[in-house]
């Protein structure tokens, strides 16, 4: 309970109490058979700050997510949380210390109401024995559905609600965990253009109370306004890093995003020209090749 | 030094047999992630049609050898994959490993019921031939096996790796979207994997069946080997599945060789297989945690507090009115199907609400009435204590495979039961070989149940508050958490909750459920045996939940009052026993894509009755309370937020448990038929 008003209080600024960045994903590579997912990726989150990983689709963005959250094993390189190596601990025990993601393949609680989502998470949150007992959270739920912008859909089962509100859900659920990472896989595709700044805000407010924000996404309008970091990943590797100014003119970024890397043609094709790929569709052709050719 | 030699080629004899089973299994699974629990009981089928074509109809060996495994055989598998099993290999395993049990089912029934059990034998091929090799006589159909085996490999490797429609078979391992999109077609490459998979299962069931011997159940055990040597392999490797079922055949024939043959190691001989396949799925490595949102299952809506209550209260009348004016061996059928409804009540929990199968149930039964007779103190204590031994032993099974998901947690529970039923069961120590241990009455709180209509009326007054109990739980906070288990356990994870732990608590708490019916139920029996749980009875159990409903507490009443039936109905019409299977089995694969069952029709029903005289009956009766109202309700207030109710579809206050009480009425009418017969159980 207490830790739900928290959310609200925001407490996590005096946190971090070892040097060094909250996150640090340190030479991680990830092979599927001969395939190489992330290669040799090295990057970091703090806390305050908004971090976007961005690429085309496949690039290995969710696999890195995966990587992070525990979900996946990887094949070499070290994830480190808070200074402390947690390449090998278990999905929930992360979690515990503070780890939080959403789903770029939506994985809502379908069968119970939305109410019911966040409401499982902080159960879960206070533990599972603790759970047993009766819980007097019903107040700080609603707040944070609210907060998050869908208490109008507190009621229905979360496999009939829209796809943006879905994603928007599987945040609150997160936030009932109060979090101090928050990995957020697309989490503003399926939102319209003011869901979509309402998102922007909302994001900054989570950032200024001290969570590290760790983004995927591919609205580059977003991603440009509400990061102060960017690191761009193709083919497994991390071909560029900076904040939104230098990622927009990086030459190597709009190879990979335009297919070619003209120097004078680059200011008329900025990255924000890209159209906005959204959701798990195949784009992968259409951002490599749909300029380029 | 011979023996130890004979023993070896019998072992890579039956070895190659499994392998032609277990490769069977790999390409089914491998090709539609269906994994086929009812391979074994289709090569049994098939060699009894094998049976019929060669001895019975006289036909020449290698026509109806030929007719088996090029026509009949693959039109079983097409069937089934084309109607029964296509779609099964995105839903949960609780859908897909009740659909194969359910064809297990009804392959078993439709063998009983084409050829009813008498004495049949089928000679080995070549009988009488024989070569000299070492120093002993090794027959022409030994040779003959392993030869097919080999065969059976190379063919298998020559079709997957260079024909076209090989390719298509592995592509659609990892994509058949994807391959649709190719030109391929998924569904044609599903079609045929199943018909080569049955061909092979025949080939294996007929290979064997002349040493095994024509029987149901031997046969369908097959099954087992096959699924040990298969996950060696990891249900893809067919290489390393050929080296699982030689090794299995080698230690089988080893262990019938050199076992003593008195006391309890004898009889490990005759779970070899079982132990080898539990050994090979806690040697699995570790699963990883599946993402990708399973579709929200529609569950069966929760009664409100007062109407589960009145439905109880309903209950415990109707129950304690019939059992005044039952004979006895019919109250003796009443309390068997109340401890059916409890045990229904405990898959309620495992697989309704937490989404995991476990073919193990009836076996957590005969844990509890062990336990309840070998604690020996016949009262609440006693009762609690057999319940905690069982949840013990759940506990136990689910730890070993603990790090996996779903089938191989079935798989084990399989393994388990067939343990448990061949040996432990049967041991001095337990129950005896054909043995039988009495049981007294439960004594509450002193005062001792004695007759037999108290003791039903106790038994109801258990279910009931077990039903209960679950509903309080369902919709409380572990309850969310069940479902949101079964919903995603990938965001469960993410969201910190350890459900390696949860899942153990969760089969530890069913078996638990399972055990004190098992208690009660010796009890009321007086005297019980091993026969009562063996592991076949887990199957229909299962079969029954899914068809009645496996979401909510009625539908555990009617599925225990279905399954008491059974027999009794098998008894009656012993011309159409096996039928009975056939028809729950097709019942089955109609309704497991819906949990909600049978109970789910009756709410409906329940509801639409409500809807069209529901005001009416409440103006005459005016004391009658409105769905989900208060009980000081106006009537017109109440006539008021009825129509409101209605307009709404308001399901929640006007469905519930409501059928409860169907449930309540029907074992009234149900005891008709059965008025003047024994009890089949006895």
């Amino acid at each position: 309970m207490s830790s739900l008003a928290e959310t609200f209080a925001g407490s996590h600024r005096a946190s971090g109490s070892h040097d060094g960045p909250l996150l640090e994903v340190d030479h991680v590579v990830v092979q599927f058979g001969g395939v190489t997912a992330v290669n040799e990726a090295c990057f970091t989150a703090d806390p305050g700050t908004v971090t976007g990983l961005i690429g085309p689709n496949g690039a290995g963005k969710t696999t890195c997510f995966n990587v992070i959250s525990g979900l996946q094993k990887p094949t070499r390189g070290t994830v480190r949380f808070q200074g402390k190596d947690v390449s090998s601990t278990p999905v929930h025990r992360r979690s515990k210390r503070g780890m939080g993601r959403t789903f770029q393949r939506l994985e809502a609680f379908g069968s119970l109401s939305v109410r019911d989502n966040v409401k499982v998470a902080a159960d879960i949150h206070r533990g599972v024995l603790k759970g047993f007992l009766p819980g007097g959270h019903g107040k700080n739920i609603d707040a944070l559905l609210e907060r998050v912008g869908i208490a109008a859909y507190a009621d229905e089962r979360a496999d009939s609600i829209p796809t943006g509100t879905a994603r928007l859900l599987e945040l609150a659920r997160c936030l009932a965990g109060d979090p101090k990472l928050l990995l957020l896989d697309e989490p503003s595709s399926g939102l319209d253009e003011t869901e979509t700044d309402a998102f922007g805000d909302l994001l900054r407010d989570l950032a200024a109370e001290g969570r590290a924000i760790l983004m995927v996404e591919h609205d580059m309008d977003l991603v440009m306004a509400v990061c102060d970091v960017i690191h761009v990943l193709d083919f497994g590797s991390i071909i560029a890093s900076g904040d939104p100014a230098t990622i927009r003119r990086d030459p190597a970024v709009q190879k990979a995003y335009l297919g070619y890397s003209d120097e004078d043609d680059a200011d008329a094709h900025t990255v924000t020209d890209l159209p906005a790929v959204s959701d798990d569709t195949m784009v992968i052709p259409a951002a490599r090749e749909g300029v380029g050719s | 030094m011979s023996s130890f030699l004979a023993f070896t080629i019998f072992g890579l004899v039956s070895g190659a047999a499994y392998a032609i089973a277990a490769s069977g299994l790999v390409l089914t699974y491998s090709t539609t992630r269906v994994f086929n629990i009812a391979h074994g009981a289709l090569g049994m089928l098939l060699s009894f049609v094998f049976w019929d074509f060669s001895v019975r109809q006289g036909m020449p060996t290698l026509l109806a050898l030929f007719l088996v495994l090029f026509v009949v055989a693959p039109a079983i598998g097409w069937f089934l994959q084309r109607f029964v099993a296509r779609g099964l290999g995105d839903a949960p395993v609780s859908v897909s490993l009740v659909v194969t049990v359910a064809i297990l089912v009804a392959t078993l029934g439709l063998a009983q019921q084409v050829w009813p059990p008498e004495a049949r034998s089928v000679q080995p091929f070549f009988a009488g031939t024989s070569y000299e090799m070492f120093g002993f006589f090794i027959t022409a159909h030994q040779i003959l096996t392993i030869v097919l085996s080999l065969v059976v490999a190379v063919g298998l490797y020559v079709l997957l790796n260079r024909t076209r429609i090989g390719t298509a078979m592995r592509a659609s391992v990892d994509n058949p979207e994807l391959l649709k999109l190719f030109g391929g077609q998924p569904e044609r490459v599903a079609a045929l994997s199943w018909a080569i998979g049955t061909s092979l299962a025949a080939l294996a069931g007929v290979l064997l069946v002349s040493t095994v011997g024509l029987d149901y159940f031997a046969l369908l055990l097959l099954v087992i080997n096959a699924f040990a040597a298969a996950i060696l392999g990891r249900l893809q490797n067919l290489p390393l599945t050929f080296v699982g079922a030689m090794s299995l055949g080698l230690v089988t024939s080893y262990a019938s060789g050199y076992l003593p043959t008195d006391g309890l190691l004898n009889s490990v001989r005759n779970v070899v297989p079982a132990l080898f396949l539990f050994a090979v799925i806690v040697l699995m490595p570790q699963a990883q945690l599946r993402i990708g949102q399973v579709k929200g299952i529609v569950s069966a809506p929760l009664p409100s507090p007062f109407k589960a209550l009145s439905w109880s209260g309903a209950l415990l009348l109707g129950v304690a009115l019939v059992a005044g004016a039952l004979s006895e061996a019919n109250l003796l059928l009443v309390g068997t199907a109340a401890t059916y409804a409890i045990v229904m009540l405990s898959l309620v929990l495992l697989t309704g609400y937490g989404g995991h199968v476990s073919l193990a149930q009836i076996t957590f039964v005969g844990v509890g009435a062990l336990a309840y007779i070998k604690i020996d103190s016949p009262n609440l204590g006693g009762l609690l204590l057999a319940g905690l031994v069982a949840a013990g032993v759940g506990a136990l099974v689910a730890l070993p495979v603990i790090r996996l998901t779903g089938l191989y947690l079935a798989l084990a529970t399989l393994a388990f039961a067939v343990i448990m039923d061949r040996m432990i069961f049967q041991a001095d120590f337990a129950f005896g070989f054909n043995g039988s241990l009495s049981a007294e009455r439960l004594s509450i709180l002193g005062y001792q149940v004695d007759s037999t209509a108290g003791y039903v009326w106790v038994m109801a007054v258990f279910f009931v508050l077990m039903g209960l109990a679950l509903l309080v739980v369902r919709a409380g906070p572990l309850g969310r958490m069940l479902v949101a288990l079964r919903d995603s356990p990938a965001a469960c994870g993410t969201l910190g909750l350890d459900q390696r732990w949860f899942r153990v608590g969760l089969f530890a708490a069913s078996a638990g459920m399972a055990g004190i019916a098992g208690a009660l139920y010796a009890g009321l029996r007086g005297t019980v045996g091993a026969a009562e749980f063996q592991f076949f009875g887990s199957f229909t159990l299962l079969l029954l939940a899914v068809v009645f409903g496996v979401t909510s507490v009625t539908g555990a009443a009617l599925g225990g009052v279905g399954l008491m039936m059974l027999p009794v109905l098998q008894a009656d019409y012993p011309g159409i026993a096996g039928l009975f299977f056939v028809v729950i089995a097709v019942g089955a694969i109609l309704l497991a894509r819906d949990p909600n069952g049978l109970a789910n029709q009756l709410f409906r029903l329940g509801r639409l009755l409500d809807r069209r005289f529901g005001n009416r009956i409440r103006e005459r009766i005016p004391v009658l309370p409105v769905p989900g109202g208060s009980l000081g309700g106006m009537r017109e207030q109440a006539r008021a937020e009825h129509d409101a109710n209605a307009a709404a579809d308001h399901s929640l206050t006007t469905v519930g448990l409501g059928a409860g009480g169907g449930a309540a009425t029907t074992s009234g009418p149900d005891q008709g038929p059965a008025e003047n017969k024994e009890p089949a159980g006895v």
